[in-house]
Order: C-alpha cells, then sequence, then structure tokens
C-alpha cells in the first residue's frame, strides 16, 4: 500500500452518523448512500426541478425575483449558520436593481466546536446547495458566487469542485442558464484554519486574500459586501433548504416545523451518546426524542447538561433541556441558544469547571486579536478558569469572572467575544457549585472525569 | 515583524505548479488576484511541505502584492506550516465535544506510540504531532486531519496502531 492508500482506509463513510433511518422526514440528508451524490443522482430525486420550475421549464409560467423571494419568506426558514435571521427578509434587502456587479457567498466554513452538519451536505448532496444558490442568484440578480469551505476538510472542497464541473456540463451554471437570459458564475474557495473566518465578515476579508479580521457591522454585507460590493452570505443548509421550497411551497415548509421556525433543522449530536451524528428532523421536535434518536446517554448514565447549539451557546442543565423543544425560540426562552445546532451532550461523569477550561482555550486561541476586550478578555477567561480547574482559585474568582464576561459582552467588533463570555456566565449560573467545590475543597466534584 | 528576510530570493515554480495556481486566479475578476492567495499557498505547503519565505516572495511576485501581505496571510492561518514538519502532519482534535470521546486520549496514545511531545517531530523525520481545534468532524470523534487533507475518522488507539505501523511501512520503515 502506498501512503494515499493508507490514508483511505481511515476515511469516513458516513453510514452511522448520516446515511440511517433515524432522521424525521429529512429534505436535505433524504436519500443518500455516499455513492449517490453526483449530478444524476440528484437529479433522480427531484434535483434541479426548483431551478426548472422557476425558469418556466417545465412548462409552467416561472417565478419571477419577487415570487422567489416572497416564497422563502412565506417558508419562515431562518439562518442555519447560528443567527437565526430570516433569509427571506436578508435576500429582500440586496439591491434588485442596482446595476454593478453583487456578490452570493455559501459560509461552509464550519468550525463551531460541535458543528459536524455541512459537511456531510456537500459531500453526500453537493448539488443541493448548488442548485440553491443558484435559486438565490436568479433571485437576488447576483452574477458571481463563491463557497467558502473549512480548510479543514479538503476532501469535501474537492468534491465540491467535481460537483460544479457537472452543474456547469449540464448547463446548470454559467453563461444563459438553460437557454434563459440568466447567467451565474460559481466558484469553490477554501479557509486554511481559522475558526474566525466563520464569521461573515472575516469570511470577506479571507476570500480577498487577506487575514480574516471581521469588519465593523453596520454596513452590513447586503450594502457593503465582497470587493466592496453588496453581497449576501448564507450557511450551507440554508441554501440546502431552498430547493425544497420552491418545489413544495413556502407554506408545506413553514408546516413542517412550527410558526416562526419553519422546517426541518439538522443537528449535529456529539458527546456522551451511544450513536453521534447527524439528525435531520423537523424544528419543534422535543429534545428528548433528539435523545432517543441518537441513542440515549452513553453507556445508560444519566444525563448532566447539555450545550444545545455549539460551544457559544449557554449549557443548559438536564431537567431544562428535557423540557425543550429544539427551535429557535424554545431555546432562546430557556436561556441560551439553537445557534449553528450542534447539541453538545454531556453525562453526570463530566466536570464543568474542566469542560470550560477547554472552550475558554479555544476562544482565546482563536480571537483575532482586533479588539482589546476579547484579545485580553478571552486570555483572562481561559486563565482564571484554569486556575480554578487546577485547584489554585481563589473565592473573589467567581464574581471577577463574571465581570469580565460582562465586560466583553457588547463591547467587540464580532460576536466572538460574547461567544466567549456567554458560556462562561452560563456554566456559573448553572453549576456556580461546581465551581465552589474546585475553589474550596480544590479537587474536582466528579473525579470520573475523564 | 521581524520573520520576514531582507532580500530574500523569489522562488520560481515549476509550469505544472503554475498552472494549478493560474487555476485559482482563473476564479476572481482579474483585478482580485490576490483572493487566489489562500490555495496557492496550500498548494505550495503541498508540494513543498511548508510555505518559506522565498516561497511567500515567489507568491508575491506571482499575484502582484507584497510579500509582507503574503506573510501576513501564511501567519494568521493555523494550517500554514511556517517551518519544515515531519513527512506526515498528525493534527488531533483536542475541542471540547471530540474530548467527550477520546480526544485527548488518542493525542496521548500517538505521543507515547511516537515518543515525542505533541509539536515536536520524530527522529526519523516522518511524524509531526499536533493538536488542533475544531475540524468540523466532531461526530466521527476521535477525529485526526493528516497533512492538512485526509480526515481519519473514529481513531480509537488500536486504529492509530494500524495508521502509523501502515504508514511506517509504506515508507519502508517497518
Ligand atoms: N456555524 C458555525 O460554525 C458558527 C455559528 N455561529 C453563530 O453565529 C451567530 C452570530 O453571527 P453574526 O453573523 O454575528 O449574527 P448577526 O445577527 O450579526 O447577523 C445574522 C445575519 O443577518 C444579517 N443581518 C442582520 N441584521 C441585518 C440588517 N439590519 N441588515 C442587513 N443584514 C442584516 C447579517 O449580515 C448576517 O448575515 C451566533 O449566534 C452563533 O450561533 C458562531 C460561531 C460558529
Ligand atoms: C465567530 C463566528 C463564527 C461563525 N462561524 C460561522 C460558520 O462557520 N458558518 C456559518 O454559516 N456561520 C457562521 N457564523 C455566522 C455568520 O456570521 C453569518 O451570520 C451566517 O453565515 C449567515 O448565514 P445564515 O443567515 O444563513 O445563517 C459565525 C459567526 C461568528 C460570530
Ligand atoms: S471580537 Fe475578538 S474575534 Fe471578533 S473582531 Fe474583536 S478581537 Fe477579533
Ligand atoms: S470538536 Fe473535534 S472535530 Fe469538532
Amino acid at each position: 500500500m502506498n501512503a494515499n492508500q493508507v490514508l483511505q482506509q481511515f476515511s469516513a463513510s458516513g453510514v452511522e452518523t448520516c446515511f440511517h433511518d433515524r432522521h424525521i422526514n429529512p429534505q436535505i440528508y433524504a436519500g443518500l448512500n455516499g455513492k449517490n451524490w453526483s449530478i444524476k443522482d440528484y437529479e433522480a430525486r427531484g434535483g434541479y426541478a426548483a431551478l426548472r420550475k422557476i425558469l418556466g421549464q417545465d412548462g409552467g409560467e416561472g417565478l419571477n425575483q419577487d415570487q422567489v423571494i416572497a416564497t422563502v419568506k412565506e417558508s419562515g426558514l431562518r439562518g442555519r449558520g447560528g443567527a437565526g435571521f430570516p433569509t427571506g427578509l436578508k435576500w429582500s434587502f440586496m439591491p434588485r436593481q442596482f446595476p454593478g456587479v453583487k456578490h452570493l457567498v455559501c459560509n461552509s466554513d464550519e468550525g463551531e466546536p460541535g458543528t459536524c452538519k455541512d459537511r456531510e451536505i456537500l459531500m453526500h448532496n453537493p448539488h443541493i446547495v448548488i442548485e440553491g444558490m443558484i435559486i438565490a442568484a436568479y433571485a437576488m440578480g447576483i452574477p458571481l458566487g463563491y463557497n467558502y469551505i473549512h480548510g479543514e476538510i479538503f476532501e469535501v472542497y474537492e468534491r465540491f469542485e467535481a460537483a460544479l464541473e457537472e452543474a456547469r456540463a449540464a448547463g446548470y451554471l454559467g453563461d444563459n442558464i438553460m437557454g434563459s437570459s440568466f447567467s451565474f458564475q460559481l466558484h469553490a474557495a477554501h479557509g486554511f484554519g481559522a475558526y474566525i473566518c466563520g464569521e461573515e465578515t472575516a469570511l470577506l476579508e479571507s476570500l480577498e486574500g487577506k487575514k480574516g479580521q471581521p469588519r465593523f457591522k453596520p454596513p452590513f454585507p447586503a450594502s457593503f459586501g465582497l470587493y466592496g460590493k453588496p453581497t449576501t452570505i448564507n450557511n450551507t443548509e440554508t441554501f440546502a433548504a431552498v430547493p425544497w421550497i420552491i418545489r413544495n411551497g413556502g407554506q408545506a415548509y413553514l408546516e413542517c416545523g412550527k410558526p416562526n421556525n419553519g422546517g426541518t433543522k439538522i443537528f449535529s449530536v456529539s458527546g456522551d451518546v451511544e450513536r453521534p451524528g447527524n439528525y435531520e428532523i423537523p424544528l419543534g421536535t422535543p429534545f428528548a426524542k433528539l435523545l432517543e434518536l441518537a441513542g440515549g446517554v452513553r453507556q445508560g448514565r444519566k444525563l448532566k447538561a447539555v450545550i444545545p447549539g455549539g460551544s457559544s451557546s449557554p449549557v443548559l442543565p438536564a431537567d431544562i433541556i428535557m423540557n425543550c423543544t429544539m427551535d429557535y425560540d424554545s431555546i432562546a426562552k430557556a436561556g441560551s441558544m439553537l445557534g449553528s445546532g450542534a447539541v453538545i451532550v454531556m453525562d453526570d461523569t463530566r466536570c464543568m469547571v474542566k469542560s470550560l477550561q477547554r472552550l475558554s482555550y479555544f476562544y482565546m486561541h482563536e480571537s483575532c486579536g482586533q479588539c482589546t476586550p476579547c484579545r485580553e478578555g478571552t486570555g483572562w477567561l481561559w486563565r482564571m478558569v484554569d486556575r480554578i480547574e487546577r485547584g489554585e482559585g481563589k473565592p473573589s474568582d467567581l464574581a471577577l469572572l463574571d465581570n469580565v464576561a460582562e465586560n466583553i459582552m457588547g463591547r467587540t467588533i464580532c460576536a466572538l467575544g460574547d461567544a466567549a463570555a456567554m458560556p462562561v456566565r452560563g456554566m456559573i449560573k448553572h453549576f456556580r457549585h461546581e465551581f465552589e467545590h474546585h475553589i474550596e475543597h480544590k479537587t474536582c466534584m466528579v473525579p470520573a472525569y475523564v | 515583524m521581524s520573520s520576514i528576510k531582507q532580500g530574500v530570493q523569489a522562488q520560481s515554480f515549476s509550469e505544472a505548479t503554475l498552472a494549478r495556481f493560474a487555476r485559482e486566479v482563473a476564479k476572481y475578476p482579474a483585478e482580485q488576484k490576490q483572493s487566489a492567495v489562500m490555495a496557492i499557498l496550500s498548494i505550495v505547503q503541498q508540494e513543498q511541505g511548508w510555505v518559506s519565505p522565498e516561497s511567500e516572495q515567489g507568491i508575491a511576485d506571482y499575484l502582484g502584492m507584497p510579500a509582507m501581505a503574503v506573510h501576513e496571510v501564511t501567519t494568521f492561518y493555523n494550517m500554514y506550516n511556517q517551518r519544515p514538519v515531519g513527512k506526515y502532519k498528525l493534527n488531533v482534535c483536542t475541542n471540547l465535544p471530540c474530548v467527550l470521546r477520546d480526544g485527548q486520549k488518542a493525542l496521548a496514545h500517538l505521543e507515547q506510540k511516537l515518543g515525542i511531545h505533541m509539536g515536536e517531530t520524530s527522529a526519523d523525520g516522518l511524524f509531526t504531532l499536533q493538536q488542533s481545534e475544531c475540524l468540523g468532524a466532531c461526530a466521527d470523534s476521535p477525529v485526526m486531519l493528516v497533512n492538512d487533507r485526509h480526515m481519519c475518522s473514529f481513531m480509537s488507539n488500536s486504529r492509530l496502531d494500524q495508521l502509523i505501523d501502515d504508514l511506517r511501512a509504506a515508507e519502508g520503515k517497518a
């Protein structure tokens, strides 16, 4: 075996994490098996029918720009990248009659700890993202787009490039798409290891060939984006939802979920469950059901806590999360965020101080250093949590931690500062006794931590 | 920044490499060639193992941008190697979701197996071991990225042993 063949043996098949029968009414992951990613298979699943529909290629009248945007608005689709911003509304901000160039960008820089859904969309169903982007480009009159893919998932980047070639060859991408007057060029770009480039304006800087340091917002990308031109950025999963919406109508999508939370959402479940993986389920599904799909807590242990929306969302203790449904509003009401839908499950052997120590290190490491509260504050947070973890904490540290966190929040250019501060406050709010125990007894309450 | 040396010789690239560069540049509007710098740096790293000041200068000349601007990119992103590394760079994810599923143990196991600490390169020059932040494959943990391009999933200790042994065999160093 040569080295390449050696490495091939260790690639994921997706069987455990994506091709299982434990999705509920899936739209994006429906019918995938790891071998049917190519354009012919996608078309056989009904792919590119939505594009044909808006272009009036199947005998219908077609949909104009306003109709496409109205349909997306009606669907209640909210951005799957974490902030949950209404997609139809975002699209309507784009100056459609703007004479110059506008850009469309797909944010596939998935790097929020716990999140691994976009990787499996792009690997196993790349054309659904391409079709979603073409429809978006049509609706906003955009001629040029990029998909910016997390540098660590290089195989996905290669897969996406192969899919782009197929789409071009089939006439879905390029000049005069399917004989219409609409043209759209789409390319793949990649990052190279910087979490911050998932933030949309940092991503734009990176795409311009610079350090990925966020810009002040406003102006939002809709008015000043890539190369200073109006730009719409959406998450991979957001684009992937669009073809289904166009085919089946906005109302049908809305009804898949619950009011204000339309459609299905992919949850990446990691940590202490029997079957970690991606689960596509309707928004509004009870958390308990999601946990069951993931095989329940590992080794029959007791659930202790869940980080419901990626590492930047505040932790929720078992009794709270067990009463939540998985949608933007329910999780927000419980005091956290649905975020990117990365559900990190922790059982009763886990130490919250140690967990927070690891997360605080991450935010310190990934701060781009532009703003003082974030650059200095994330270092402070880590050093304090680290010291508490090592049994060197002082009783005054908890108030100080809270204070530093509060002083970061809302005082930075981008939301990474908040993302570092919010988990700290959440942990101290719900698991204060564990931090106090560490400080008082200089040992862990849950010594079984591994 | 003192790390960018004065008067470095710009590296010249082979025809084949330049063709790869050109493919990336073609994705962007003509006046935005600089956009291709990320991809071009990663091509150079794939071919040479790291990004030297000479190649930064060569890329700068190719893209018509200052060498310092290229260097800023190299240093900002975690995956560019600013010095030579072993033939196989192993990046084990040790972020929280992975730690909950033995990510830290995988790193410790490799340290023992290779007889080096995190951040070091084995004496035979084959392996460099690093920890990394979320690779975006959390459900597959423990996960390890090899040479920036190969994601290895479900890396239990026995699979790690197999991977290292097989790579050594492939290199004739079993
Ligand atoms: N998927 C992942 O890997 C990660 C996701 N996140 C998530 O990112 C979220 C924060 O993202 P941000 O982009 O900072 O949120 P944001 O609230 O600033 O923006 C959300 C989206 O709406 C647009 N927008 C908002 N107000 C607008 C206006 N008035 N006019 C035009 N456009 C407008 C923004 O351009 C953006 O695309 C967090 O909630 C977190 O959950 C954070 C880290 C990683
Ligand atoms: C630090 C940070 C990292 C982010 N990382 C990502 C990411 O990896 N993927 C993503 O889609 N959005 C990420 N976001 C959110 C984006 O800024 C933006 O809101 C999103 O891409 C918009 O797409 P959506 O409306 O479809 O969700 C991040 C935000 C912050 C503050
Ligand atoms: S908040 Fe942090 S990551 Fe965001 S711009 Fe400021 S320093 Fe950079
Ligand atoms: S936390 Fe390890 S790959 Fe995401």
